[in-house]
């Protein structure tokens, strides 16, 4: 991380910035000269220092087809965590409580460390899986209910949706 | 406008805190804590975020400053709750409650080899 080339360490500062302004626009939820000053110069300093480790990408994350993507993705995302309450209701309100827990591994083809916490995220919000441990580029699930402890089967059934998408966004 | 408002907030506080019933009933009823801390993450995810929604829905005619903070806490409601659950599953394993396994066929707990290899590891 420390070897990074000027200009890219310029664009991760111009993201960061961007991303942090936006927040404060959030918290404050005022246009006022004064508020916007104020914030331009906060987020300024906080992202100069954190330029090594606050920020994920460069200038190339904010290009149209990939905030499309995330949007895509925001989309995919949310239509999983109803579907994932769905199936947990179900399960739990069957007298029987139909689980087969276990837990299965996989490799990810995702090679950022960002791409793969946001993946990990997202499996433990999807049905019937919880991320325990990433370790490289292999994933630990545990799963409700296991329907293949094969390590290429285990990652269709499970990560493959979401990879795609991730893969044009990182 | 005010009603149609009403109406939103009022259905997505209901569905909230329907799933946040479900999931206590999930964490009664399942098993073990990996178990358990699926049906609670899942549920506490969506019931969170739709009730927090809801609570904007429904003051948003007044001051629309509440949407937007309440859409601030559910971005850090999706980004937190999974990687407390995470760390959770991660520690209980670490501290060898391991997972119940029903239809064991030898190759049920792929974690079990990377926690072997840590105990060979603190043996060195």
């Amino acid at each position: 991380m420390e070897n990074l080339k000027l200009t890219d360490k310029l664009s991760r500062f111009i993201v960061s910035w961007i991303l942090l302004m936006i927040v404060w626009i959030a918290f404050t939820t005022s246009f006022a000269a004064q508020e916007l000053l104020v914030g331009v110069g906060i987020t300024a300093i906080i992202a100069f220092f954190t330029i090594p480790f606050f920020t994920c990408c460069t200038l190339t994350i904010l290009s149209p087809t990939r905030v499309f993507y995330m949007i895509y993705y925001l989309f995919v995302f949310t239509w999983e965590l109803i579907k994932s309450n769905i199936d947990v209701a179900r399960r739990v309100l069957t007298p029987s409580l139909p689980i087969n827990p276990g837990i299965v591994k996989f490799k990810t083809k995702l090679t950022t460390d960002y791409s793969r916490m946001v993946l990990a995220n997202s499996i433990t919000l999807t049905p019937g899986t919880l991320s325990i441990d990433i370790i490289d580029d292999t994933f630990y699930v545990h799963w409700i209910d296991v329907k293949t402890t094969n390590p290429e089967e285990a990652q269709k059934e499970i990560a493959e949706t979401f990879e795609k998408i991730l893969l044009k966004i990182f | 406008m005010s009603l149609l408002f009403e109406i939103i907030g009022g259905a997505l506080i209901l569905i909230g805190s329907i799933f946040l019933l479900l999931g206590g009933l999930g964490i009664l009823r399942m098993p073990d804590v990996y178990n358990r801390l699926q049906a609670g993450t899942k549920a506490t995810t969506l019931g969170g975020m739709s009730l927090i929604l809801g609570v904007g829905f429904l003051k948003v005619e007044d001051d629309w400053t509440w949407m937007v903070k309440a859409l601030i806490i559910v971005i850090f409601i999706a980004f937190s709750n999974p990687i407390s659950s995470h760390a959770l599953a991660r520690a209980m394993y670490k501290r060898k409650r391991y997972p119940l396994i029903k239809n064991d066929d030898g190759n049920m707990d792929a974690y079990k080899e990377v926690s072997e290899n840590i105990k060979k590891e603190d043996k060195k």
